[in-house]
């Protein structure tokens, strides 16, 4: 008898909790406000990042295309993934010869986006940007020049 | 003619490649099964498919570089492995980390275990044919991952920890964000159980499937809430309590049976005691600086240090052997997975290839945790 | 507009039209071209909807948006996913038994045609209105298990082979609850012939008029229909987590749609089968004697409410698929022999009893 009253008990409770799951996914259905695609291409002009989000390197330029890199290397040294290639120019300051930039290499493929070679650049020269959208079809696209064409070190910077 | 006729009608076991791609084995795990029909007589795991040498590269990089290769290795519990790393070099430097930066390291890695254990959830719904819940439980984790995103500046790959302290102060809007998420989880956590734990399906499933015991967990070295099941007290955080652990309630969660369902409880039972954990710490970060001063090289002095943490798959070590260099001179990790697939094969025997699914699933295993 | 409410307007139209010229047996020929390319055409255009319902449906379970690009609301979707899968290259690999490998898909197809042919999709829309309708379709449609066990078995994969096997097993013990709950009914109707099955329901759909026994059955044929056509949580055979795909994990292109429109085609089958047998068929819902209600719902042309009652089930089916986990192969048969065999046989009895007494409406 017992076991009869089992075999009952087990249907029951088993149909009562496949219930309670069709509640779940029922109030879902009946609810559409709730829905949390984002429909990413569409919403591009709407899309905004966090503003510590790591998508790249840059280096920082103002509006007299200038930047503040003294080419250290010290963000070289840093980069665990060989990313940063400094190339070095000699330059004449008062008659002496100073080593600085030149270009400023920076291989997006082998970026990690950890960030480490942002606290160890001794004059802010760079920073982490929130672009994203680095899918390109050549992969030597992704060997980026940073300093842009004629600009010059700030003055006052060493 | 007798013989043949025999042979003929003997059952033989046959093999079959699971994986390396597989959709169950979550990443590039291969198994090699005996079968016997659909029991499993043998489970044979080959790794290394994407084994990157990760300790051998270490021994060249500097110890702030370290932490963000240990982002790759268990990536859904990225920060804890950051943390172990961090605590293992602060503890060879000897130097006294900020109140806060203990506290923030802790609800982070409490966020971060119940982000792992949320993808964990789903993705076992969707072994078991269940392809809702893995939707569901990335609703949840994408909350979290936006907490980060806002304070580490990265979704998954954090790297969040440098030796001394932190990348930099959380975000003015991290405790809000963080308020509101565990609000807004404690709701969606009773759901999990309407649509999985309660289900009746589910508990057919999982119940008395892929038994280990309490000798067995131990000698397999199976930690975390796969050894928690079976009623092996191994939590790192209670027993050897590092960052801010000391001074939070939290429960202990065991079981006593082993089995799927109760690898399952278990990790259900353990986000109630993050969330639990969150909100004891989560108003109650101390000022202070977010980073202990430190020198831009890194140096260690000779000697060997160990330390080891609680990741959402178990007890994660790491071991450093320093020669006085900036660079280790040996560097090993303990990861919990590796331990963990170990005793595979003993849970698996005698079960379907159904079963193995569940019990790979329950197991939470991250192949390149294993690999590293 | 009359031709709406009783299709045998039309279809005679047609026959006196076809006769007019040709002799009785080219009429014959003709008739029978002229249904096969229409169920031709229903077929293809059930595929394109249903698809596309089960990826929105399932989004929207999901809290998801589901396909968007393709067209207004991604309805062109599934047409693209079409023409994807028609330029595909057909892959069959090397020790695969290419004839019955080739072969698989259409059987799954034709049991899948055969049994259509039997659904009276409207008054007067039936192409075969056999007096064994019934018995026809559930022998039919078991027949595309064949063709799962044939592609399993020459795939030459393992996975498959575990799959079809799966399939196999499960087919067979759930076509016995499946005929046995629609026989439930049948007590009542006195009749296995499918349009006097919904000429029996005017004053009221057996769901209501057989009591609970009636409704008990059909919870049976609800689950044992869904184990029928492979779908989760009874798509043991597929077991995308287990068996990569089952038994069609070797097939591509067009040989895989036809797989995948087959398992549309007999869901849309059996949600028919139980929309006919309980739900009243292309009958509009009557309440007893009450004229003024049935005078209304009578508006309703006969095939909206078909197709409306067929959704209602195939919705159904889809709410199980995207809410529950899978079950194990023992568990699977042990549901159907141990749970839903018993209850189906003493169900039987009773409904018997109580057509016996006449209890019923
Ligand atoms: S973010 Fe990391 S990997 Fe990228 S350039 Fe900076 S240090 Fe190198
Ligand atoms: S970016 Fe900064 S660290 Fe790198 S070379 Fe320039 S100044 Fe030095």
């Amino acid at each position: 008898m017992k076991s009869v009253v089992n075999y009952f008990k087990e249907i029951y409770f088993g149909l009562r909790s496949l219930i309670t799951g069709l509640r779940v996914t029922g109030h879902y259905i009946t609810h559409p406000k709730e829905i949390i695609t984002q429909q990413y291409p569409e919403n591009r002009d709407t899309l905004k990042m966090f503003e510590r989000f790591r998508g790249e390197v840059v280096l920082i330029h103002d509006e007299k295309n200038e930047h503040r890199c003294t080419g250290c290397s010290a963000c070289e040294v840093a980069c665990p993934n060989g990313t940063i290639e400094i190339i070095h120019k000699k330059v004449d300051v008062d008659g002496r010869k100073v080593k600085a930039l030149d270009k400023f290499v920076y291989h997006l493929q082998m970026c990690t986006m950890c960030g480490l070679c942002i606290p160890a650049c001794p004059t802010d020269a760079i920073k982490m940007a929130n672009t994203f959208e680095h899918a390109v079809f050549d992969r030597s696209k992704l060997t980026k020049i940073l300093n842009k064409p004629g600009s010059k070190i700030m003055d006052g910077i060493k | 003619m007798e013989e043949t006729i025999t042979t003929a009608l003997e059952s033989q076991e046959y093999f079959i490649n699971m994986g390396p791609q597989h959709p169950s084995t979550h990443g590039v795990l291969r198994l090699v099964l005996s079968l016997d029909g659909e029991i499993i007589r043998k489970v044979e795991p080959h790794i290394g498919y994407i084994h990157r040498s990760i300790e051998k590269m270490c021994e060249h990089d500097s110890y702030q570089q370290i932490v963000h290769l240990t982002d790759r290795m268990d990536y859904l519990s990225c920060h804890i492995n950051n943390e172990a790393v961090c605590l293992a070099v602060e503890m060879g430097l000897q130097v006294e980390i900020p109140e806060r930066v203990k506290v923030i390291r802790t609800i982070i890695g409490e966020l971060t275990r119940l982000s792992s254990h949320q993808l964990w959830w789903g993705v076992m719904g969707m072994d078991l044919g269940a392809i809702t819940t893995f939707l569901y439980g990335f609703r949840d984790r994408e909350l979290i991952t936006d907490i980060f995103e806002e304070t580490c500046g990265a979704r998954l790959t954090m790297n969040y920890n440098v030796p001394g302290g932190l990348m930099f102060d959380i975000h003015p809007n991290f405790q809000k964000r963080t308020k509101d998420f565990v609000t807004y989880f404690k709701k969606k956590l009773p759901e999990y159980d309407d649509l999985l734990s309660n289900n009746v399906i589910f508990r057919e499933r999982t119940i008395g499937i892929g038994k280990l015991s309490k000798e067995d967990a131990i000698s397999f070295g199976v930690t975390g809430p796969t050894g928690r099941a079976s009623g092996f007290s191994c939590d790192v955080r209670k027993h050897y309590p590092y960052s801010a652990y000391d001074r939070v309630q939290f429960k202990e969660i065991l079981r006593t049976e082993g089995d799927c369902f109760a690898r399952y409880q278990c990790r259900i039972a353990e986000m109630w005691e993050s969330l639990s954990i969150i909100e004891q710490l989560i108003d109650n970060i101390p000022e202070g600086p977010f980073k202990a001063p430190t020198k831009a090289v890194i140096k260690l002095p000779k000697g060997e240090w160990y330390q080891k943490v609680e990741t959402a798959r178990g007890e994660f070590g790491v071991y450093i052997i320093s020669e006085g260099q900036k660079s280790p001179y040996r560097l090993k990790f303990r990861s919990p997975g590796f331990s963990n697939l170990s005793a595979l094969d003993h849970m698996a025997r005698g079960c379907k290839i159904a079963d193995l699914v569940a019990i790979m699933s329950t197991i939470d295993l991250v192949i390149p945790d294993i690999d590293r | 507009m009359k031709a709406l409410y009783d299709f045998s307007y039309l279809t005679s139209a047609i026959h006196e039209w076809l006769s007019s010229f040709l002799s009785p047996n080219g009429v014959l020929i003709t008739e029978m071209i002229l249904v096969g390319i229409a169920f031709m055409l229903f077929f293809a255009v059930l595929g394109l909807v249903l698809v596309y319902a089960e990826r929105k449906v399932s989004a929207f379970f999901q809290q998801r948006l589901g396909p968007m690009r393709v067209g207004k609301w991604g309805t062109a979707q599934t047409i693209a996913d079409v023409i994807k899968l028609l330029m595909k290259e057909p892959v069959i690999n090397r020790e695969a038994d290419r004839f019955l490998f080739n072969l698989a898909p259409y059987i799954i197809m034709i049991a899948a045609f055969m049994a259509m042919a039997a659904l009276p999709f409207a008054k007067g829309l039936q192409a075969l209105d056999f007096d064994i309708g019934i018995l026809y379709v559930a022998a039919v449609s078991s027949l595309g298990v064949i063709g799962i066990l044939l592609a399993g078995w020459s795939s030459n994969n393992k996975y498959s082979l575990i799959g079809a096997m799966r399939a196999g097993a499960q087919i067979i013990s759930y076509e016995l609850s499946v005929a046995l709950s629609l026989l439930t009914i049948v007590v009542l109707t006195g009749s296995l012939q499918l349009s006097v099955i919904v000429e029996s329901q005017a004053d009221g759909w057996w769901i209501f008029k057989g009591h609970i026994p009636a409704m008990i059955a059909f919870l049976i044929f609800l689950i044992a229909s869904t184990a029928e056509t492979n779908r989760g949580p009874f798509d043991l055979a597929e077991a995308e987590s287990e068996l990569t795909a089952g038994f069609h994990t070797e097939y591509s292109g067009m040989k895989f749609a036809f797989f995948f429109l087959a398992e549309f085609a007999n869901m849309f089958i059996v949600s028919a089968i139980g929309a006919t047998v309980f739900l009243g068929g292309w009958m509009p819902l009557h309440i007893g004697n009450w004229q003024g209600f049935n005078a209304i719902m009578d508006y309703i042309p006969p095939i909206f409410w078909f197709f409306g009652k067929v959704s209602f089930m195939i919705f159904l089916m889809m709410w199980f698929r995207w809410t529950f986990p899978r079950l194990r192969i023992d568990q699977l048969l042990t549901l159907e022999w141990k749970y839903l065999l018993p209850i189906n046989l003493v169900n039987i009895l009773v409904m018997a009893f109580i057509g016996l007494v006449g209890w019923h409406f």
